[in-house]
């Protein structure tokens, strides 16, 4: 086992990507994920980490720094917030076009305007169709070891795709947590180096990024959406065998006192410790709730969710991302698409809240699920959407 | 035509018949882009990795499932050739530091036009020649955005009727002086900076080639002739270079570690209605504007000169 260690989430996400050995590094600061950024430059300028540390003056040129590492075969990692990845948008969609195994840490922080540099997952989910495999991580030590996991799934050969770990900006970052470290030999057991199928080099030379013209766009584009569909079968063997390794075994939905649950809560990143305490205070008070925590984000778990929620009457479903003129926020509106076919629908009440780090707390989910019970009995079949502890409304 | 030195007919005999950009691209007749792009390729060889921006030279090399690259090469976007030659760079240097691949020298080569470097693509460059990567920088100009079909940028000269600065009867075309990049590259003190013409092949080959030679950033400034966006028969564009050169519109000079020289001197410069004539974009320009080309011309050669003068010591 490896150590364990208190240490700020930022710099033990900065060792994790240490242990992986990376060997392109491009920081550009944001907050919150400065930390994250400052601790790598420590490394590699201390010499304890063997990479080229590339401070761009954007972050469209860190992802487009991250591309052309990754061209020619190096392990490439970059991390941002909000308007560092709306800023580098264009690029991150190309990237996952072009099959790159970047991987890469959001911090997540609200999108501006108005400007803040608190938390929620508006970033992220500006780039849910962007092609890459989107992971929520729900505690300090989750980051670590998806950092490793990341590298591992991105990079395999039937993969080959980038990845995001999303990360609760504050919540998170900033928070000090006993982190447990592997050992050495453990990360060489898990993550072999990168061997790509196709590299930037003068002795086997390759075209990237060729002009789709529209007799094979199409088939382009299923060929990149197919292998991210596919992925999720790596990503469950990668946990199975990270679980095995270390001993924490991980899956794409995690469920909290669901199996006889008549409500459940649906969570996605930091939220869902929360609503775990919020649900033990119900169910002493003798109400049948249960919670699930959305860890894979895309390709979305839509199996582990029918299986999952099968036998619930009602969901109530956490969103902290705002889809603007649309039926809710985008989680419960993938919920909704999963069970639509199902026979016995649950009932979804939805909730928007925590905003830019608005504080939401165990007495608030313990509220909503009192307005969701009374939402469901009095407006049964009504699809829509709710802002949970917005003033005025 | 400029008179030919004995030296440098023989000198022709001695580039390499090798290709490394290869014939069958769909570039239009007499684009002079696509033969720079070829001198470049020659100059640069076979150990190149090349990132190119979005653009003409993109577009013409690489319909899938076609290539007109015989080494690396790929494109990200349009603003970003410099900031991917950068990834690219780090990443060799340092998997080459691991012993991850074996070591050898490789140039690396970020490419683009002059809306990708002077406008769109400036940021990223000015960030990969300010940290210092070991990359040649090429921007091929051509004068305007002609992959969309000749919309002005920065770079476009006064004077001149694009898509989106026509000659109007009240605005008479593009009214902004052309902005100078190469200048732009010289204010970042690395340790190379010229400018070339395919007009002039030996001389662009040597400063690719010495570009390539030289460690840390280096920027190439390629005048290319566009006849579709200039409206110029095909059959001109050679000479529309060169009397780009003579009329001292385009210098050709180099920045060697500060030190200004200018590398083709064609003597007393030929008056600039000789170069503009043969071009449509200038068709409708009065005497006065031509007048007003003339000096400013004179003006920044004269500017130039001092250059040379002034960083004779360096």
């Amino acid at each position: 086992m490896g150590k364990r260690i208190g240490l700020e989430v930022s710099l033990s996400a900065a060792e994790a990507v240490k242990m992986a050995n990376v060997d392109c590094i491009a920081a550009y600061p944001i907050t919150p994920q400065t930390h994250i950024v400052e601790h790598l430059s420590e490394l590699v300028n201390d010499g304890e980490l063997d990479a080229e540390f590339i401070p761009v003056e954007s972050e469209h040129s860190a992802m487009s720094v991250s591309a052309g590492a990754s061209a020619v075969g190096a392990r490439a990692f970059t991390c941002t917030s909000s308007q560092g990845l709306a800023l580098m948008n264009e690029i991150v969609h190309i990237v996952a076009s072009m099959r790159l195994p970047v991987v890469m840490i959001l911090a997540n922080r609200s999108m501006s305007g108005p400007i803040s540099i608190w938390n929620d997952h508006t970033d992220v989910m500006s780039i849910r169709d962007c092609g890459w495999i989107q992971v929520f991580a729900n505690s300090g030590q989750e980051v670590f070891d998806h950092v490793l996991f990341g590298y591992r799934v991105a990079e395999s050969r039937d993969v080959m795709l980038p990845l995001i770990i999303n990360i609760d900006g504050f919540i998170l970052t900033h928070v000090i947590e006993p982190i447990e470290f592997w050992e050495k030999e453990q990360v060489e057991q898990y993550l072999p180096d990168f061997k790509p199928i196709h590299r930037l080099h003068p002795d086997k030379p390759v075209t990237m990024g060729a002009v789709g013209l529209p007799s094979i766009f199409s088939e382009a584009k299923v060929a990149q959406d197919e292998p991210l569909i596919q992925s999720k079968s790596t990503i469950i063997s990668a946990w199975k065998e990270l679980g095995d390794i270390v001993g924490r075994y991980y899956s794409p939905i995690e469920t909290y006192r669901s199996d006889d649950a008549e409500t459940l809560f649906i969570t996605q990143g930091s939220y869902g410790e929360t609503v775990s305490l919020a649900v033990d205070e119900l169910r002493d008070d003798g109400i049948s709730v249960g919670l699930i925590m959305d860890r894979l984000w895309r390709p979305f778990p839509f199996d582990e969710f029918r299986k999952a929620t099968g036998r619930a009457k009602n969901l109530i479903v956490i969103d902290r991302a705002i889809s603007y003129g649309g039926q809710g926020g985008p989680l419960a509106i993938d919920l909704r698409s999963v069970l639509y076919k199902e026979k016995n629908q649950p009932d979804i009440v939805n909730f928007i809240c925590g905003l830019a780090g608005r504080d939401v707390n165990i007495q608030d989910f313990k509220n909503m699920y009192h307005k969701a019970m009374h939402k469901v009995k009095e407006h049964p079949r009504e699809e829509d959407f709710e802002y949970y502890g917005v003033r005025g409304k | 035509m400029g008179m030919l030195e004995p030296t440098n007919i023989y000198a022709y005999k001695l580039i390499t018949k090798k290709d490394y950009f290869a014939p069958g691209h769909r570039a239009c007749q007499g684009c002079a882009e696509a033969l720079a792009v070829r001198l470049v390729a020659k100059a640069l060889g076979r150990d190149t990795i090349v990132a190119s921006a979005t653009g003409c030279m993109e577009i013409i090399s690489s319909p899938f499932p076609f290539t007109s690259w015989r080494v690396p090469w790929i494109h990200v976007a349009f603003e970003n050739a410099a900031a991917v030659a950068s990834g690219a760079e780090a990443g060799m240097k340092v998997l080459m530091r691991k012993g991850k691949v074996p070591k050898k020298k490789i140039t690396f080569l970020a490419m683009a036009g002059d809306g990708g470097t002077s406008d769109i693509g400036i940021q990223a460059l000015s960030g990969a020649l300010e940290r210092g990567h070991n990359f040649i920088y090429v921007c091929y100009d051509n004068e305007a955005y002609m992959n969309t079909g000749i919309q002005r940028s920065s770079s476009t000269p006064f004077g001149a009727s694009t898509t989106t600065s026509p000659a109007g009867k009240v605005v008479p075309g593009q009214i902004t002086w052309k902005k100078n990049v190469p200048e732009i590259a010289a204010a970042h003190n690395i340790p190379y900076v010229a400018t070339a013409c395919p007009s002039y092949p030996i001389d662009l080959i040597e400063k690719v080639k010495k570009a390539a030679k030289i460690k840390g950033p280096a920027y190439v400034h390629i005048l290319s002739v566009c006849p579709t966006g200039w409206r110029l028969p095909p059959a001109l564009s050679i000479k529309a270079g060169r009397l780009a050169v003579e009329t001292g519109v385009f210098p050709l000079y180099e920045v060697e570690h500060g030190r200004y020289r200018i590398t083709v001197d064609t003597g007393k410069l030929r008056p600039v209605k000789d170069y503009l004539k043969i071009q449509g974009r200038f068709r409708h320009l009065d005497e006065t504007m031509i007048t007003k080309i003339q000096e400013r011309v004179v003006e920044e050669y004269e500017k130039l000169k001092k250059k040379v003068t002034f960083t004779e010591g360096v």
